[in-house]
């Protein structure tokens, strides 16, 4: 029975790369010499448009035709987001229905308690709320409508990088439908654009503000401080420094904390009257951030310009481009890899720049696919590989947007807006491709399709819409045996050459 | 021998084969013991007040005036059991559930069920980005032992087993049923790829695992020291594979029961996860068998709910709680717990019931009970920083 003994360790976590660092196909051994240059023909690996679409986009489909080039596909991101416009998602000032609402008539309810209004309160209450829920569909199979129909979907896996980076997490009811509206508005619009503009879009915006608190946080010597012994909330602060900019590694400690957390004090929000800065809330005095002395007047500008100084902060730098390169490439990216983004990047803190650096870097093609397809990236992909359509995707009953989307995407562990925490979802393969989540994908792979698409495609082809070039002997001649097209078309999807990228 | 063997043989999706490696994993070594911790978490916020009713209490009945509706079912003289539990009063006489009244967690005033829970399964206030879970980090203390040991069970992400310690996870409503010929056509396309190879072959031989329990159920020849599962649904699956890992190589199992968030029409409202953990507990006694006698089962919930009762028939967030236990192993029959009063300025914040232990404390004790676990080790590590006080002597 050695078997089991020896899978359950590795199942529950004993680090894999130690027994195997080099696997998948065929390929691995290959892609070592490429990746470290030994025994290589001389020959540099570099754009591969099958590579491009499963590593960097949303995956192959029969629609689409891959991109020719990194220069291509970087045009196309600094370009027009056609697939903003295609798939509108509401933002926050005019989401329906708004927080504001919500929160208003949360207290009308209360107030009306006991009194001859308490029904009709109680029936609106309940009748804005149950809007909160098909909300929050609408985005996303909006946001699932862009990823599907996008030419490549380098956009939308930066979005989704970015939106994970600075993770938001509705905390109440009434923010359920709201984290797609942070996205939309803090995040799409930076992707290709300057890393400060981002972060300034995400420390002012509602969302982050009641997500981490800074909208309590009141500083102890301010004027409201003194008056209602309020005090400072610093988890927008720490969160900056450990996840935000300089990573759990920087050279911050409590003092730099307390600081930030102290500079930021004024930034808060109200339902009614959206962000603002509050100088009765700001603690007085300059803070001192990591050696940097910033803001001895309490104004928004004198925040604002603490951010974009912390934002080029080497470390903040250096961190940002590693992340990226763990996301998209390797959870061990080479280290030539980091410096040219990090290179890049530092320039002028531009996050084009950034993503340009990772295209142009040979690293970035290495034929090892050493990440794994997260769930919501996996479903997305298979809805391409099908010849799914973004308006097909609109169109879904509330049934199949619970059994075919978000009751799957929790099974197989990445229920949809709901990481375990401020530090988002996990990156290595090794913490997703657990036996859980190999069930969920395996089962969606096997009984979805054919809810999807009666009329499946004949596997033999579809092995070829789903991997391209990178369709494995085996995977070939699993298409071909299978009893059914459910079956050869299930076993595709589920294949590992399939889930990784 | 080939690791493959679940994917290939066709014996291996036979019952008695099916069952054979998760059970009898020899290559592993021995569990910690054979004590069994279940910890359920109760998400939402049960209102203890409603669940196990002060009636020796004299300022109860007016806080209560809708909720108080003399339907309970009467415990000792003292306390009254909401209706709902009385398919729990058999045990309940035998001494296999109790509770403890007027606890809580250090967490105080802001009430979100988000960070109540966060912090309840931390089981530290302080949860910034890597937090880990309580159950994990007890887990760290433990001899090395079995992967298997601990499993957190359903579809929640269950943070109290999040961290460094292997620690397994499975949804009984993953529900992989695959042919024969579709599971050789999957070890193909599986077979160069570890990492996805290993994973498969557990999930497989999991799902196998529950069909074979499923099956012996059915035929009920099996084992006549087991009864059959209580009830249906997901929470009854989710008790009835929790039981049937801790009686194989699993000692620490952790799942949830949501449905307590009880704002409005309480009576109605609390009925549905009353019943579900009633049937939670009774199928995990059936379905553990002779094991029942080494078990201990902890239901914790974020925080109370407010002392009195709202204008629409519920509660509100409150503080102060009560922390229902069962199993064998525990000494039921009581409520237990340092009782603060319901006058007005008995109450925290003249609003909810006040917490008078940590309820990080009563769990401390069953874990040292249990397992052996040092004070010093669950001062340090499992609740750094907690005081740990009397032993409130809830094991046998």
């Amino acid at each position: 029975m050695l078997g089991i003994g020896g899978i359950l360790p590795a199942v529950a976590g004993i680090t894999r790369a130690e027994l195997c660092p080099w696997r998948i196909d065929r390929f691995a051994l290959l892609t070592c010499f490429h990746m470290f240059g030994s025994g290589s023909t001389g020959q540099t690996m570099t754009f591969d448009p099958t590579l491009a679409m499963i590593r960097f986009g949303t995956g192959l489909g029969p629609r689409f035709a891959p991109p020719p080039s990194a220069v291509r596909m970087m045009s196309d991101l600094r370009g027009e987001d056609d697939m903003a416009q295609a798939f509108p998602v509401a933002g926050f000032a005019t989401v329906e229905p708004s927080h504001a609402a919500l929160i208003w008539i949360n207290r009308q309810t209360r107030a009306a308690r006991d009194t001859p209004s308490e029904e009709a309160a109680q029936a609106a209450r309940q009748q804005l709320r149950a809007l909160i829920g098909p909300a929050r569909r609408t985005t996303h199979l909006a946001m699932l409508a862009r990823a599907v129909d996008a030419p490549h979907g380098l956009r939308e896996r930066l979005v989704a990088f970015w939106a994970d980076h600075f993770t938001v997490i509705r905390r109440s009811s009434e923010t359920a439908h709201l984290v797609g509206a942070f996205v939309e508005d803090a995040i799409r619009p930076h992707v290709a654009g300057r890393f400060s503009d981002m972060l300034r879009a995400v420390v002012t915006h509602p969302m982050m503000l009641l997500y981490l608190e800074q909208f309590r946080s009141i500083g102890p010597g301010s004027q409201r401080g003194r008056r209602r012994n309020a005090g400072l909330n610093e988890n927008l602060a720490r969160e900056l420094l450990e996840l935000h900019l300089l990573g759990v590694d920087g050279s911050y400690d409590q003092r730099d904390v307390r600081e930030l957390a102290e500079l930021l004090t004024g930034m808060t929000y109200g339902p009614q009257r959206g962000f603002y800065y509050d100088p009765a809330r700001a603690e007085p005095g300059a803070e001192t951030v990591l050696g940097r002395t910033f803001g001895a007047d309490a104004t928004l500008e004198n925040v604002l310009a603490a951010m974009d100084d912390l934002a080029r902060l080497p470390e903040t730098v250096a961190h940002l481009a590693r992340k990226m390169a763990v996301h998209f490439v390797a959870d061990d990216p080479p280290a030539d890899l980091v410096a040219a983004m990090t290179a890049a990047f530092d320039d002028r803190g531009d996050l084009g720049d950034l993503t340009n650096a990772m295209l142009a870097h040979p690293a970035a093609w290495a034929a090892t696919r050493q990440k794994v397809r997260r769930p919501q990236e996996f479903i997305t992909a298979a809805l391409r590989a099908l010849g799914v359509t973004g308006a097909e995707i609109l169109r879904a009953t509330n049934g199949d947007y619970r059994r075919l989307l978000t009751r799957p995407l929790r099974i197989m562990g990445q229920p949809w807006q709901e990481p375990p925490g401020p530090d988002g979802w996990p990156e290595r393969a090794e913490d997703w491709i657990i036996p859980q989540g190999v069930a969920g994908r395996i089962s969606w792979a096997m009984q979805a399709p054919i809810r999807i698409r009666p009329a499946l495609p004949d596997p033999r082809d579809f092995v070829r819409d789903a991997l391209g070039d990178l369709a494995t002997e085996d995977v070939i001649f699993a298409a071909n045996a299978a009893e059914s097209r459910q079956d050869g078309v299930g076993v595709v999807l589920a294949s590992a050459a399939f889930q990784r990228r | 021998m080939d690791r493959r063997k679940f994917l290939i043989g066709g014996a291996a999706l036979g019952c008695s084969a099916a069952a054979s490696p998760l059970v009898t994993p020899v290559a592993l070594a021995a569990a910690p013991g054979e004590n069994r911790l279940i910890v359920i978490i109760l998400r939402g916020a049960m209102d203890g007040l409603d669940v196990l009713r002060p009636l020796h209490d004299p300022a109860y009945a007016a806080l209560r005036p809708k909720l108080h509706d003399g339907r309970h079912l009467n415990l000792d003289g003292q306390w009254g059991a909401n209706p709902a539990l009385e398919p729990l009063l058999p045990l309940w006489q035998a001494g296999e559930v109790g509770a403890v009244h007027a606890v809580s967690t250090p967490y105080r005033d802001k009430r979100s069920h988000f960070d109540g829970q966060d912090i309840l399964e931390a089981g530290v206030l302080d949860i910034g980005g890597g937090a880990t879970g309580w159950l994990n980090r007890l887990l760290t203390t433990l001899p090395p032992g079995a992967a298997e040991t601990a499993y957190a069970i359903g579809r929640e992400h269950m943070a109290i087993l999040a961290g460094e310690a292997p620690a397994a996870r499975w949804s009984p409503d993953a529900n992989l049923r695959l042919t024969p010929a579709v599971q050789r056509l999957l070890e193909r396309v599986y077979h160069d790829d570890p990492l996805f190879r290993d994973a498969a072959d557990q999930a497989i031989a999991i799902a196998a695992q529950v069909k074979a329990d499923e099956a012996a159920t059915e035929s009920a020849t099996d084992d006549t020291m087991m009864g059959a599962p209580v009830g249906n649904g997901v929470h009854v699956k989710v008790a009835d594979f929790a039981a049937a890992r801790l009686r194989g190589e699993t000692r620490i199992a952790s799942f949830s029961i949501g449905g307590w968030d009880t704002h409005q029409n309480q009576r109605n409202g609390l009925r549905r996860p009353l019943q579900q953990l009633a049937e939670t507990i009774l199928t995990l006694k059936a379905r553990l068998g002779p094991v029942w006698g080494q078990t201990a089962v902890l239901c914790l919930t974020e925080f109370g709910r407010t002392a009195a009762e709202n204008g629409t028939g519920g509660t509100d967030h409150g503080t102060g709680g009560a922390m229902i236990y069962a199993g064998g192993a525990m000494r039921g029959g009581q409520i237990a717990g340092d009782w603060p009063g319901l006058r007005e300025a008995d109450l925290y914040q003249r609003r909810d019931l006040m917490p008078t232990q940590d309820v990080r404390a009563l769990a401390g004790w069953v874990m040292r009970g249990m397992f052996g676990t040092s004070a010093a080790a669950l001062t340090e590590t499992v609740f750094p920083g907690l005081e740990l006080g009397q032993d409130p002597k809830l094991l046998h």
